[in-house]
């Protein structure tokens, strides 16, 4: 009996040195890549923003490419910057690039990569009544990415034939907590332009940090493109979560401890899982693993 | 062949076919010149990111 409990202690406390080395492992690869694509720190005492040949390039996660430190563009302004030219209508280059990284990764971006995802995590920690979401709010990010993403910057468009990136003018909170207020903080001329629009775009980025403090991730859930392209990727992405059923006890271990609310046994290739991996690390008979697809099974 | 396998070798193929057609995608937008939009965006400030429209 003393030699059962001894042994089932250890199982325990060797199941939450792994939970813990897991989500370490998750924090110190975000750490790694927010400090990657935000390496110019300095920038931010002058207000200036990088412009070195790293900008050709884009972000696999949400980062405004006028953050003083952003080191690459951002994918959906890159996007929109194409689409509302002179010249295209299209951006192949960036579409191209999104849609390359989600088939290859799904949201594990968004659980791995994404600068505006840490920041989201560090916010949920703040101590306050946190609340779980209405799933119908889902949906927002689809109507966002199709209206303000792809449709609004080449239909609405000027006499020269330009448009305006609408997601990221009427939209983007990350755009003006990274950009917005590092950049008018230190340009007095800048701060003589604030107007309705950036009132708006205040309002929005506010509702967004408080609902990032009470909901983890709302804006992973709620309002990111990026997310909503992953998210339906993750149905064919290479890296996928498998679920072994015949170890599956439908105890709901997993779908209580997802930060996304998502049930992984019920749906393991669901638009919202982020891959975080915390439901692989509770599942008492290790019934889900994330994996790379192969087809020799 | 059981239908969880089938299934999984079509959602493999057909992400082995996305992802060959973003790099396709890819090839061609840096062919007509789409880098150097992206780069010229990225590299001022965007007032629209901002908020100043």
């Amino acid at each position: 009996m003393e030699r059962q409990s001894i042994s089932a202690w250890n199982v325990l406390d060797w199941g939450k040195r792994v939970n813990i080395r897991q989500e370490v492992k998750r924090k110190i690869i975000q750490i790694a890549a927010f400090g990657f694509s935000n390496s110019y720190i300095y920038n931010f005492a002058g207000g200036q923003i990088y412009k070195g040949k790293w900008k050709e390039f884009c972000n696999p996660g949400m980062n405004c490419y006028s953050c003083p430190a952003a080191r690459l563009a951002c994918p959906i302004g890159a996007m929109q910057a194409v689409g509302g030219s002179m010249d295209f209508n299209l951006s192949f280059y960036a579409a191209g690039f999104v849609l390359a990284a989600g088939v290859l990764f799904g949201r594990a971006i968004c659980g791995f990569i994404c600068p505006f995802g840490l920041i989201q995590e560090l916010l949920y920690k703040i101590p306050f009544p946190k609340k779980k979401l209405w799933k119908g709010f889902s949906y927002i990010k689809y109507i966002l990415l199709v209206l303000f993403v792809l449709l609004l910057p080449v239909i609405h468009t000027n006499e020269l034939g330009m448009g305006d990136p609408a997601f990221c003018e009427y939209i983007c909170p990350v755009g003006t907590l990274e950009g917005g207020l590092p950049l008018l903080s230190a340009h007095p001329e800048l701060r003589q332009a604030i107007g309705a629009l950036f009132s708006v775009k205040a309002c929005i980025m506010a509702v967004t940090l408080i609902g990032c403090i009470m909901v983890c991730r709302f804006f992973c859930k709620v309002m990111c493109p990026l997310g909503a392209v992953y998210g339906l990727l993750n149905k064919i992405s290479i890296y996928h979560m498998e679920i072994n059923k015949e170890k599956c006890i439908s105890c709901g271990k997993c779908h209580n401890e997802c930060p996304m609310d998502v049930d992984p046994v019920k749906n393991p290739d669901s638009a919202e899982c982020i891959r975080c991996g915390k439901c692989t690390v509770c599942c008492p008979k290790e019934a889900l693993a994330l994996k790379f697809r192969s087809l020799k099974r | 062949m059981d239908w969880n396998k089938w299934l999984c070798q079509k959602k493999h193929a057909a992400g082995v076919l996305v992802f060959l057609t973003a790099v396709c995608m890819m090839a061609w937008g840096v062919y007509r010149g789409e880098v150097s939009t992206v780069f010229g965006k990225a590299v001022n400030i965007c007032l629209e990111c901002i908020g100043l429209g």
